[in-house]
């Protein structure tokens, strides 16, 4: 087991630059998730720090070892790919094993490693088995028992859930969250899929065009936002975005109502008015916006409405007992605590 | 009728088509035209074969007459070529040159092939391509310069002379670098995580994963060695250093050819040839590379 660093970590291939200097510190033991939309660059670095791909600039450190010019094996990793990469000529026992073939372990001690892996991941009646003869969340798991088997150092996940039905998906999810619980290791867990950062992560890396844009907790990164990008990719439904202009104390929203806010400018300034649906309800508060609902999205507990507003379509909460009706008009209120506000032009919160 | 279970969905026939295989009627005009145009091309293909298997089992003097059963059926030639030293010879020759010629071309063709495939490296484009190229040149015009080449090596009149040309083939490695192109890259990079060097993630991992186009690649091989017929011609001299498609060339006498013996040594010759069939088909029709990948 070992911390992690990352500094400065920069990959371009030719002329195009696709990382643009990454800074990153994980601690021993803890969960990390790279989060953002396809193409962002997350697996890119995932396989710098694997040894996978060249480094263009910058460090990647294990423990306190700078490992540039380590190979994939020297470096203490092991990595789970999106596609399982297990052998479908080996059985699954083979291919558990095969991550041991290196391993300096006497026959009986890799034998007793392997049944002791198999026994965590519950496959023990497995092991004789072919690839093909296993479900697609079977053979994750093999692909898991392999990077397991050897207890490195850190483990790399690189969309792993990716190719799962959406109850495998849940079910693998909470799976490997009791894995990191019940070894330990560091992982660094490469999603596109926000739910799954929020649920499985100690830490959220929020990226975007090969930066970084947040780093935090799970909580922080949904109630404190630094930019409108990550207040908009982190939770379901998107945040509500309301252009406004923001002078002295007040915001005025276009199109209609004005009201204070925390922050004070001297000269006037265009901002955007976050906020979540969870938050802009039909109950009484501060009035934000009013318009006529055009669906709603019964949910159970909560009904999702979609309101035509002169800031344009907004989504609301609304009790799951008593909805408005389709056409009904609808004041929707929030507290003013739960807004956020970004410079319109940077996309920076306000602070 | 037993199905592979590992054979892809697309490819494996149908309850459908197993059920139509198997009435006896055609369907409609469509259909049995295209039964009729099978059924010609079935006879065309074995027409040789029959004919080779016919004319191995007459006299000479019957030989000439077009009828496909022998009036005198006779076994004769078949002693007389088995008891003829000559012919266990060549029949050894060609067995030890086929295959080693088929085991180098299995073993370089795919690593050269892998290579071109799995690596980027300077100049991989211009290698492939020069590689490539010389599948434009034909055979008749490079035996003089093999020959020369061997003759100043001292070459001529062997096993090594024999083979050394074909060892390597363009047509293998282009074949090979295409399959590997199957092979996700994802399990390269796993066993190199895993610890593997790269030639054991070619042998452990890459050939078990392209074995049908190891097998193809080795039928298509042997059976081009085994009847290879020109460059064995020109670098061998002595009886004993040829090949059976030499060596059957030249029974009989300076007056008149024997059919009959060549035929029958035409017909022991397949033996081999079916042998290697039978050994590598069941290879082909396994397409093992998904089966590790997503489900
Ligand atoms: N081999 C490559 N050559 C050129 N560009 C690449 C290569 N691999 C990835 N990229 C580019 O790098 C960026 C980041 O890719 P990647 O790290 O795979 O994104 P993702 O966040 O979806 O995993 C993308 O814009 C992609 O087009
Ligand atoms: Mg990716």
């Amino acid at each position: 087991m070992a911390n992690l660093a990352v500094r400065n970590l920069m990959k371009s291939y030719g002329q195009t630059e696709v990382l643009h200097g990454i800074n990153l510190d994980v601690a021993d033991g803890e969960f990390v998730v790279l989060v953002g939309p396809s193409g962002c660059g997350k697996s890119t670095t995932l396989r710098m720090i694997a040894g996978l791909e060249e480094i263009t600039a910058g460090e990647v450190m294990i423990g306190d070892r700078v490992v540039n010019n380590l190979e994939p094996k020297e470096r203490d990793i092991a990595m789970v790919f999106q596609n399982y990469a297990i052998y479908p000529h080996m059985s699954v026992k083979k291919n558990i094993a095969f991550g041991l073939r290196t391993s300096k372990m006497s026959k009986p001690e890799k034998e007793a490693r392997i049944q002791e892996v198999a026994e965590i991941l519950d496959m023990q009646l497995l092991l004789d088995r072919k690839p093909n003869a296993l479900s697609g969340g079977q053979r994750q798991r093999v692909a898991i028992g392999r990077a397991m088997v050897r207890d490195p150092a850190v483990f790399l996940f690189d969309e792993p859930l990716s190719n799962l039905d959406a109850q495998l998906r849940t079910q693998m999810r909470l799976e490997i969250k009791k894995l990191h619980q019940r070894v330990g290791n560091t992982i660094i867990f490469v999603t596109h899929d926000q739910v799954e950062a929020m649920t499985m992560a100690d830490r959220i890396v929020i990226m975007k065009d090969g930066h970084i844009q947040q780093v935090g907790t799970p909580a922080e990164v949904y109630h404190q936002p630094t930019n409108a990008f990550v207040a908009q990719f982190i939770g379901a439904p998107s945040m509500n975005m309301l252009p406004g202009t923001l002078s002295g104390d007040g915001v005025q929203l276009q199109g209609g109502r004005s009201f204070k806010t925390n922050q004070t400018r001297e000269t006037s300034l265009e901002v955007l008015v976050g906020v979540r649906p969870d938050d802009l309800t039909l109950e009484a508060g501060q009035s934000i916006l009013s318009g006529k609902v055009t669906v709603r999205e019964p949910l159970g507990p909560e009904t999702l409405i979609y309101v035509e507003t002169a800031s344009g379509e907004i989504i609301a909460k609304a009790s799951g007992r008593a909805p408005p009706e389709v056409g009904e008009a609808v004041e929707l209120s929030a507290d003013l605590s739960n807004l956020h506000i970004f410079d319109a032009d940077s996309g920076n919160v306000l602070r | 009728m037993t199905v592979a279970t590992d054979i892809p969905a697309t490819i494996r026939p149908s309850s459908e088509t197993l059920l139509t295989a198997g009435q006896g009627k055609p369907r409609n005009m469509g259909q049995l035209v295209r039964w009729l145009l099978l059924f010609i091309g079935g006879i065309i293909m074995i027409m040789p074969i029959a004919y080779m298997i016919s004319t191995s089992l007459k006299w000479p003097h019957e030989v000439y007459n077009v009828n496909l059963i022998p009036e005198e059926p006779t076994i004769e030639n078949y002693t007389y070529v088995l008891e003829d030293g000559r012919f266990y010879w060549w029949f050894v020759n060609s067995i030890i040159i086929a295959t080693i010629t088929t085991i180098c071309n299995l073993f370089f063709d795919s690593l050269v092939g892998y290579t071109l495939c799995k690596f980027r490296f300077p100049g991989r484009q211009i290698v492939f391509i020069a590689i490539l190229s010389t599948l434009m040149i034909p055979t008749e015009m490079l035996v003089i310069p093999w020959y020369l080449m061997s003759q100043s090596f001292g070459w001529l009149d062997s096993y090594w002379g024999i083979m050394f040309p074909g060892l390597m083939t363009a047509f293998g490695t282009f074949l090979m670098k295409q399959f590997f192109e199957s092979v996700p890259d994802e399990f390269i990079e796993a066993a190199r995580i895993d610890g593997l060097n790269e030639l054991q993630i070619w042998w452990t991992v890459a050939m078990p994963l392209v074995k049908p186009a190891l097998a193809a690649l080795a039928i298509f091989v042997f059976l081009g060695n085994w009847t290879a017929f020109l460059w064995p011609l020109i670098v061998t001299n002595s009886t004993e250093m040829y090949t059976i498609p030499v060596g059957l060339s030249g029974f009989g006498d300076e007056a008149d050819v024997a059919w009959e013996l060549i035929m029958t040594g035409a017909a022991i010759s397949t033996i081999p040839t079916l042998v290697v069939f039978l050994i590598f088909q069941r290879f082909i029709i396994r397409g093992v590379v998904m089966a590790g990948l997503k489900g």
